[in-house]
């Protein structure tokens, strides 16, 4: 598989008060395309930092990241907006979807940033609800779906832009183990399925085991890689 | 208008503060929307003012009389081209209450002075020719239920017959109206033919309350009114000769400056909504910073954020405003209604409809673009810190 993401040499430091953090020393690292990796480690690890560098949230302080050729951190504020919008798609641990909008409206929402018509995006709403299993949910809003069903809501929100990346941030950390499970072969059928790159961080080893692989992160600096997860 | 369903949605987030403030928004508007009316209703006398038109008075009071045989000197004074009189008869009709302006007036030359009135080729000749005749505003025949061809009774305040009475019967010989509802609200009079009044009256014969005066040219009409005073300098009735729509508001201003008053009263109103309004604005943004971040980390840019703040901002003040508004207008018949129609008609102007849209821009600015401004300011990953 050739690499979709290139890391090399990224740093990140943050000022707290007078003092300078430094979160990330000069990491390196490949994720092929279709890859569906863990990161793991312990809190305070770096490991959300990481993700929000490869998914364009934050940009580095020295370091390069370039995603399908593309040095995002390079890009102006703008330019990694649009970046976003059309190459990744976000899943969090606590779904962080529209309390106001039902799961159709907040499906659309990326759609929103797109040309397509209001029929169109209601399609490929309707399409990624389908997906992951939801499509007879759609006009429920986000407090009326159980937690499971509020992850699959974000999940089908993160694809329905079909991109090429998917990050999660410890997906079934507010789930419990029945739910996290469905939640990840989920998770595993988009990656084998579909082609989808996934990155997520977890601390559930359980999760990890989904996972093609898994990296341990540890004050900031890798420091084991392991092999393909189970199933 | 893709994003307005998502605007609509965060704006009734919480809806009972939502309805809260879109209520008194929505008074505000109606505030608005009522004070400017009777603006200008009392300015309607000014708008509807030709500036060809010239007022000629008694230089020191307009209640004095004028000669009438000033008429021919005045149309003689170089860039007049026709000149009418009135005079004041001071009517009630009935009771004490139906009070309304009587003119005595020279049929064809009043009527060919105010092209704005409108009445038919039938009712202006028996007008003209009928020296008892009398035409009357619409609003006031609808207000009483006359009928043209009957008898008229008023009693005058001023002016007594020759009998020592202050009774006057005239004949109802036609309607006038005016199309232009700010012209309209000087319809509610009642032209009687000086012809026969001036003979009829015991005393001030030969006399008249003023000139109107039509010129040729507006450009001119400071130095014709200069001449025309001129012609009656050092005389035992010196004039005063001033264009129709400074004399309009001369005579406005004599009740108050309705116009400050109202813009003083709105300028509250407003800088109240202003704190109102942008208080829960802010507050409902500073709830919703994580979902806004959410929306940044989904691809929305800075400036598309910042636009869809100040457009909920826009749409809070524009569905107030409109309601508001729309409240305004529809009470207008009732107000009418209530005020008998002493008052000049009550209605909301095509100006006013601009003014409100652009109150409501201004506002949504001035409210919309801290919280705006704030949420182009976030970082995502600081939003979400808290939240994920």
């Amino acid at each position: 598989m050739s690499a979709l993401i290139e890391i090399r040499g990224v740093t990140k430091t943050y000022r707290r008060g007078g003092e300078t953090i430094e979160v990330l020393h000069g990491v390196d690292l490949d994720i092929p395309r279709g890859d569906f990796l863990a990161l793991m480690g312990p809190s305070g690890s770096g490991k959300t930092t990481l993700l929000n560098l490869i998914g364009g949230l934050d940009t580095p302080t020295s370091g390069m990241i370039a995603v399908d050729g593309e040095r995002i951190d390079q890009l102006s504020s703008g330019d990694l907006s649009r970046w976003r919008a059309a190459n990744v798609g976000f899943v969090f641990q606590f779904y962080n979807l529209l309390p106001v909008l039902s799961a159709q409206r907040n499906v659309e929402l990326p759609l929103l940033l797109t040309s397509l018509s209001a029929a169109e995006r209601r399609r490929h709403a309707e399409i990624a609800l389908t997906l992951v299993g939801l499509r007879e949910r759609a006009r429920h809003k986000p407090k009326e779906l159980s937690g499971g069903q509020e992850q699959r809501v974000a999940i089908a929100r993160a694809i329905v832009s079909d991109p090429t990346l998917l990050v999660c941030d410890e997906p079934t950390g507010d789930l419990d183990r029945a739910t996290a499970h469905e939640i990840m072969l989920l998770l595993q059928m988009l990656n084998r399925e579909h082609g989808k790159t996934i990155v997520m961080v977890t601390h559930d080893p359980k999760a990890a085991e989904y996972a093609r692989r898994a990296l341990h992160l540890d004050k900031g600096t890798l420091t084991s890689v392991d092999g393909a997860g189970v199933a | 208008m893709k994003f307005l369903p998502l605007l609509w949605a965060q704006l009734f987030r919480r809806k009972t503060r939502t309805v809260l403030t879109l209520l008194s928004v929505l008074v505000a508007f109606l505030l608005f929307g009522l004070l400017q009316a009777v603006q200008v209703a009392f300015e309607s006398g000014a708008d509807a003012a030709d500036a060809k038109r010239l007022l000629t008075t008694a230089r020191y009071s307009i209640i004095e009389p004028l000669p009438m045989a000033y008429g021919s000197r005045i149309e003689r004074v170089p860039g007049v081209v026709a000149v009418a009189n009135a005079d004041w008869f001071g009517a009630k009709y009935q009771n004490e209450s139906n009070a309304f302006p009587v003119f005595a007036v020279d049929p064809a030359r009043y009527l060919d002075m105010y092209p704005e009135f409108t009445i038919s080729s039938a009712h202006r000749e028996a007008f003209v020719k009928t020296r008892t005749g009398a035409i009357a505003g619409r609003r006031l025949v609808d207000r009483y239920g006359w009928t043209v061809g009957q008898k008229l009774p008023i009693a005058s305040e001023i002016h007594t017959k020759t009998d020592g009475s202050l009774n006057w019967e005239f004949d109802l010989v036609g309607v006038f109206d005016a199309e232009d509802p700010a012209v309209r609200g000087n319809t509610d009079v009642v032209l009687i033919n000086v012809a026969y009044f001036d003979e009829a009256r015991q005393f001030g014969r030969g006399k008249t309350g003023w000139y109107i005066v039509r010129v040729a040219d507006s450009e001119q009409a400071k130095i014709i009114s200069a001449d025309i005073d001129r012609q009656f300098m050092n005389s035992p009735d010196e004039t005063k000769t001033q264009p129709e729509k400074e004399f309009a508001i001369g005579f406005a201003k004599q009740i108050g400056d309705i116009g400050a008053l109202v813009t003083r009263i709105l300028l509250a109103v407003f800088f109240t909504i202003l704190i109102l309004t942008g208080n829960t604005m802010a507050q409902s943004i500073r709830e919703r910073v994580p979902e806004l971040a959410i929306l940044k980390t989904l691809g929305f840019s800075d400036g598309t954020v910042t636009v869809l703040v100040l457009g909920e901002a826009l749409l809070l003040l524009l569905l107030g405003g409109g309601v508001g508004m729309v409240a305004a207008v529809s009470l207008m018949p009732m107000l009418n209604g209530a005020t008998g129609g002493r008052f000049p008609p009550l209605f909301v102007a095509g100006e006013t409809w601009l003014l409100a849209v652009g109150i409501a821009l201004a506002l949504a600015l001035v409210i919309g673009l801290p919280p705006a401004l704030r949420v182009r300011r976030l970082r995502i990953v600081d939003a979400l810190a808290g939240h994920r």
